[in-house]
């Protein structure tokens, strides 16, 4: 249905000496059928957008677009029920970003390209008011607000009992026959507030007995998860004895290397079947619904870790082998056993020697898998030598860092006062057994000459390591396998790869807590159990409010798939960053709207251009593509599309506008919720239409990927192989089309790369089929 | 009884928390002092051990703020004081005036019609801005702010006359508020601890002494250098850097806790002059480098490659002039290899720590520890750099923590 729409067209800011907008209205009210069209000196003025509203009402318009500045500037004006707003950025796109300098030799060429560049803004913005359509959410009903916390440790329990306390029902799934973790096998703890110059009684026991106390907490120990399926607000949870093997085991995936027979030829599609079902053997098909499953809206992971043991070869040269050199965990358990006894005789000791760095002289790091826990830990344990032996007991420390940051820095002191412990900087070149002594070899000490310390035994501050790194732990009965994707990225922690988004998962309404995640001390544990007992219950009321959770939370659209023509191809559910899509029997994706994050990834892959949003989709960009003009008999007007992540490189172009900053006027720049979401539909779509170049400008990938979206620049950038070829096909130059990785703060650099691009294609001379 | 969230404080920590909350359906507040939001983050060039730009994260927030209809914010305002209890607080907001209306879009004309010049509070003073200007080119809201105290009225007449009618406003008088919020979350986080404190490394004394937020500064390409770190006495290129790594943390006499950031924040500059010029030497005098942790490991295992930057382990005493002009030397211990050193480097740069802004700009009705670090309490809740010292990382995590304990507070009272 055709919408009746008003153009309004802001001509302050130097948009009026820019451009004649005149002509833009002219262009809007005839050429574009628009209903009106109207200029206004102060359009983002209170008068400015009361006109606006007033003219919807009296006109009543459907469509609007406002012509001015960025979009990234928003309006609670023009929200406006009914009416479909697109905003055109005439100031930051046109005026401000392609000066005329008073002394240009080709003024007016040159405000002819301007001029020509704000008419192609106005045709794009009134092609899209006109496609669009409103979002419908997809609202989950019978959400469930329950939350799932697997692990029964201090980080678990804390992420109940906050749940509980914010008034959600929690089940606590915990392997072990009791609660508590590792936190229940400590003598002491390190301070969890001030004071924080000694050691605190473990708190273990206080939160068990709140968590078995609390109604609304369900605790289940020698249990857990077979599978989890469904999506936030809807898991259907599948429980088992631990340590036993069910039906509903979630069944994996054949790997890359599975997937291909001994020569890397890809198998059929029979034989994949064969083997994965050989795989799976006895495993119940992800699909098949459980009928005994518990619902659950959304998940908390708080396994925790596992002591880091070494393997025999390692730390040779600290004696690892020797019963007296045993690691921090096993030096908790003699401690909490009482005073602590050498392993291998069973003497009390009285000398311990503490080990922070492995590395000798050649590396200075702490052990792998540790962080400042095992400083901290380390310091802990020297006070319990301390605490056995007040008269004669003696902890010596080395260590290459110590850390012990912010206030546990207050720990630190207390424990320098103590003068049973001695602490230096330095670098352990060997532990040899000496006559049912250790002896403790240290160089480059801060003492100022190398040391040898005869002991009891050798404490190792080994470190913890994510459970994560083992096991899938959540066992998602999902298309893309049971696990977290690529956590090697991060040493197998159940990390975020943002800083400022340390909740982000890449599966929707699950949300890892504690030393899973990172090593933290109890502390931090705890205040992390928190923040992710908060992103849980808030995952839900997005699932139910059929909105989308971070980063685009104001989202209500949600992607609709034209099945008709859907032929399996599978890209789209194998694509998804974050797993949002099963397949059923003939591999039709299935679509799950609250695992979805939006980004249009799916959208972006898909062959046959059957997957859109309501205001984005392949029709939509398409079209507005269509709606540029193509001179076709003028080698000075070449056209440039360029898609831009509306995240990173779009600010970063309205950044440069405001510095001044100019590119090239012969390109059109179209902001994409990330480059995932291009199809190369879009590309060909403008090179058929005589366009001459195209420009995709996305966030950084690789290890350090800056993408919001995970993997959506870096997919974007694998389809461009396939753009190359059938350009080539085309006998067209693939250098035609290029992606380029841009930083939101890049802005400085972002004409340049515009510019540089828009002379390559200049030098390439006009796309071949112009006209055509 | 409130159903409402206030966060003292649009940082990073308080722009989490409240975006967090509202994601939950709770109506919140945010107060900020300053004119735009994104606090200390904003002044930064990168993250460690990522690198990536901060505006990158601020942004998306900025976007969830834009289009949550249950944010409200206040920038250029203070919280003067809270009354009440958990579920029913008073608070009362002093709100200063920007001296333009809402409908400035942070167009240039105003810009280009002021004529004076005062020193860049935003750069630390190592450039001038106008009369009315942008704090810097990423702030939100996207307003400008018209500095009233110390501009002349003719100037401002000259501003006016520039400006569309009715974008500026130099009538505005401040205005106090009151909100009734259930619940407190306090992210007034820190500022860079004040380097003239400290005696001994003489940073007015000497031009090119400067701080790490200088750092930050210079290295942005929107920072008064244009992204180069470059020495304040004759804006040249150093050829040899000095960090002085604890300079007021770890000590009795300043902050007697360990600011947390500041050893991966002086790695991260490294990788700054590196990116910069590949000969640059940097020396670095610490007492233990914390880089705690897989990650912030690997990131010092990569500069430990980099045989032109030198550790070592002492902390600096003393700051005295160099044989060259311009140039200091850095006079320390050297822990390991004995003796007294004295490294002459043509930019010393000090790795300044973080003082709770709770230490010198307490609120009425708040509680503070000794180092000026909030106490928590029912129904006031702090997170960030105002409970703790801590990274970004550890900022969002305990912002997201406050923003349930705030929820928590509501539905506790509720019910």
């Amino acid at each position: 249905m055709s919408k009746k729409i008003g153009v309004y067209i802001f001509t302050g800011d130097g948009i009026a000496d820019a451009i004649d907008v005149d002509k833009l209205v002219e262009l809007a009210t005839g050429e574009l059928g628009c209903a009106l069209a109207k200029t206004h000196p102060d359009l983002f003025s209170p008068e400015g957008l009361a006109m606006i509203k007033a003219d919807c009402e009296s006109e009543e318009l459907n469509g609007v677009v406002v012509a001015g500045i960025s979009p990234r500037y928003t309006f609670d004006e023009l929200n406006i029920p009914g009416v479909y707003v697109e905003r055109a950025s005439l100031r930051e796109l046109v005026a401000w970003s392609h000066e005329i300098p008073e002394d240009a030799e080709n003024k007016d060429a040159q405000k002819e390209h301007v001029q020509e560049l704000a008419e192609d803004y106005i045709r794009m913005a009134v092609t899209k008011v006109q496609k669009a359509e409103f979002p419908e959410p997809d609202c989950l009903e019978d959400a469930s607000d329950k939350i799932l916390v697997i692990g029964g440790g201090i980080t678990g329990m804390t992420a109940a009992l906050e749940a509980a306390d914010a008034g959600k029902e929690v089940t606590i799934v915990e392997r072990e026959p009791e609660l508590g973790g590792f936190a229940a096998k400590l003598r002491k703890q390190l301070p969890l507030g001030p004071d924080f110059s000694g050691l605190q009684e473990p708190v273990v026991a206080d939160l068990i007995s709140k968590v078995t106390g609390n109604s609304l907490i369900t605790v289940k120990t020698s249990i857990e998860v077979a599978r989890i399926a469904g999506v936030p607000g809807q898991f259907r949870v599948s429980l088992k004895a631990a340590g036993t093997k069910s039906e509903w085991d979630a069944p994996v995936p054949l790997t890359e290397e599975e997937l291909v027979d001994e020569n890397g030829k890809e198998l059929s599609a029979e034989d994949q079947k064969k083997k994965y079902d050989e795989k799976n053997e006895g495993r119940k098909d992800y699909m098949e619904e459980d009928p005994n499953a518990e619902i659950h809206g959304a998940v908390v992971v708080a396994s925790g870790w596992r002591p880091y043991v070494p393997g025999d070869e390692e730390f040779t040269h600290l004696g690892w082998g020797n019963p007296d050199v045993i690691t921090n965990v096993q030096f908790e358990e003699l401690a909490k056993a009482g005073k602590v006894k050498r392993p291998s005789d069973g003497k009390e000791v009285k000398n311990v020697a503490f080990i922070l760095s492995p590395g000798a002289k050649d590396d200075d790091a702490d052990f792998p898998y540790a962080g400042a826990v095992t400083s901290l830990v380390a310091l802990k344990q020297a006070k319990y030598v301390r605490e056995d032996n007040p008269e004669d007991g003696k902890a010596f420390i080395f260590y290459q860092h110590m850390r012990t940051p912010g206030k546990y820095e207050y720990f630190y002191k207390g424990i320098q006062d103590d003068p049973g412990i001695f602490l230096t900087k330095g670098a352990v070149t060997e532990v040899a057994a000496d006559g049912g002594q250790l002896k403790v070899n240290v160089e480059n000490t801060i003492l100022g000459e190398d040391i040898a310390v005869d002991v009891d035994l050798v404490v190792l501050s080994t470190g913890m390591v994510p459970t994560t790194k083992d096991e899938p732990v959540i066992n998602l009965a999902y298309r893309q396998g049971p696990a977290f994707k690529d956590l090697d990225l991060f040493d197998g922690y159940c990390d975020s790869n943002f800083i400022c988004f340390p909740y982000e998962t890449r599966r929707t309404g699950i949300y890892a807590a504690g030393a899973v995640k990172r090593t933290m001390t109890m502390a931090e544990s705890m205040e992390d159990a928190a923040g992710a007992s908060l992103k849980a219950i808030q995952s839900v009321v997005a699932a139910s409010e059929g909105r989308a959770v971070h980063p685009r939370t104001w989202d209500f659209d949600y992607p609709d798939f034209y099945f008709q023509r859907c032929t399996q191809c599978k890209r789209c559910t194998e694509e998804c960053p974050f797993g949002a899509l099963d397949d059923d029997e003939k591999g039709t994706p299935k679509p799950n709207p609250s695992r979805c994050r939006r980004c249009g990834t799916c959208m972006g892959a898909c062959p046959e251009r059957i997957i859109g949003f309501k205001d984005y989709n392949i029709d939509i960009v398409g079209s507005m593509i269509k709606a540029i003009e193509v001179p076709d008999d003028d080698d000075d007007k070449l056209r440039i599309i360029c898609f831009a992540c509306e995240n990173d490189a779009y600010p970063a172009l309205d950044m440069a506008a405001r510095k001044g900053l100019s590119w090239s006027p012969l390109v059109r720049i179209i902001p994409v919720r990330c480059l995932g979401s291009v199809n190369v539909s879009w590309i060909k779509d403008a090179m058929s239409s005589g366009m001459d170049g195209a420009l995709l400008l996305g966030c950084k990938y690789g290890d350090d990927y800056q993408c919001h979206f995970v993997k959506g620049s870096e997919l974007c950038n694998l389809r461009m192989d396939n753009v190359a070829e059938s350009l080539n096909s085309l006998g067209m130059e693939q250098e035609r089309v290029k992606l380029l990785q841009v930083a939101i703060d890049e802005y400085d650099k972002i004409p340049e790369m515009i510019n540089e691009f828009a002379q390559e294609v200049l030098d390439l001379g006009p796309n071949p089929f112009k006209g055509w | 009884m409130s159903e409402s969230i206030l966060v003292i404080g649009g940082g990073f920590s308080g722009l989490t928390a409240a975006v967090e909350a509202a994601e939950m359906g709770y109506e919140v507040f945010i107060v900020e002092k300053e004119a735009y939001l994104g606090g200390r983050v904003a002044q930064l060039n990168k993250y460690f051990p990522k690198l990536c730009p901060p505006t990158c994260g601020l942004e998306i927030n900025f976007k969830r703020i834009q289009t949550n209809p249950k944010i409200t914010y206040y920038t250029l305002a203070d919280v003067e004081s809270i009354s009440g209890n958990p579920g029913n607080f008073s608070v009362s907001i002093r709100v200063n005036p920007r001296g333009t209306t809402p409908q400035c879009t942070n167009c240039k004309a105003g810009e280009a019609a002021a004529t004076s010049e005062v020193p860049n509070e935003f750069n630390f003073g190592m450039d001038t801005r106008k009369a009315i200007y942008m704090p810097h080119p990423m702030a939100f809201p996207n307003q400008c702010v018209l500095d009233l105290a110390n501009t002349s009225p003719d100037e401002i007449e000259a501003i006016k006359a520039a400006m569309p009618a009715g974008h500026i406003d130099q009538e505005q008088q401040a205005e106090t508020i009151t909100l009734n919020v259930g619940a407190i979350v306090v992210a007034t986080g820190w500022k860079p601890y004040d380097a003239e404190k400290i005696d001994n490394l003489k940073i007015g004394q000497f031009d090119n002494v400067v701080t790490n937020m200088m750092v930050e500064r210079m290295a942005s390409p929107s920072g008064p250098t244009g992204g180069k770190v470059v020495r304040p006495s004759d804006k040249e290129e150093p050829k040899t850097v000095g960090f002085v790594q604890c300079a007021g943390s770890r000590d009795v006499n300043h902050l007697a806790f360990c600011s947390q950031i500041c050893c991966m924040a002086t790695l991260k500059q490294v990788t700054y002059l590196r990116e910069q010029n590949p000969d640059i030497e940097a020396y670095i005098f610490y007492i233990d480098m914390r880089a705690p942790g897989a990650r912030y490991e690997k990131f010092y295992e990569k500069i430990k490659q980099d045989d032109k930057v030198h550790f070592i382990k002492g902390k600096v005493a003393d700051i005295i002039p160099g044989d060259a002009p311009g140039s200091v030397k850095l006079v320390a211990e050297d822990t390991l290899g004995g003796g007294r050193i004295e490294q002459e480097v043509e930019l010393a740069v000090l790795a300044t720590g973080m003082q709770p802004v709770g230490a010198e700009s307490p609120i009425p009705g708040i509680e503070y520890d000794a180092d000026g670090f909030v106490v928590p309490k029912e129904g006031i809740i702090p997170c960030g750099c105002s409970k703790r010292p801590a990274d970004v990382v550890s900022s969002a995590q305990s912002a997201t923590a406050a923003a349930l304990k705030a929820v928590q507070t509501l539905v506790r009272r509720a019910g």
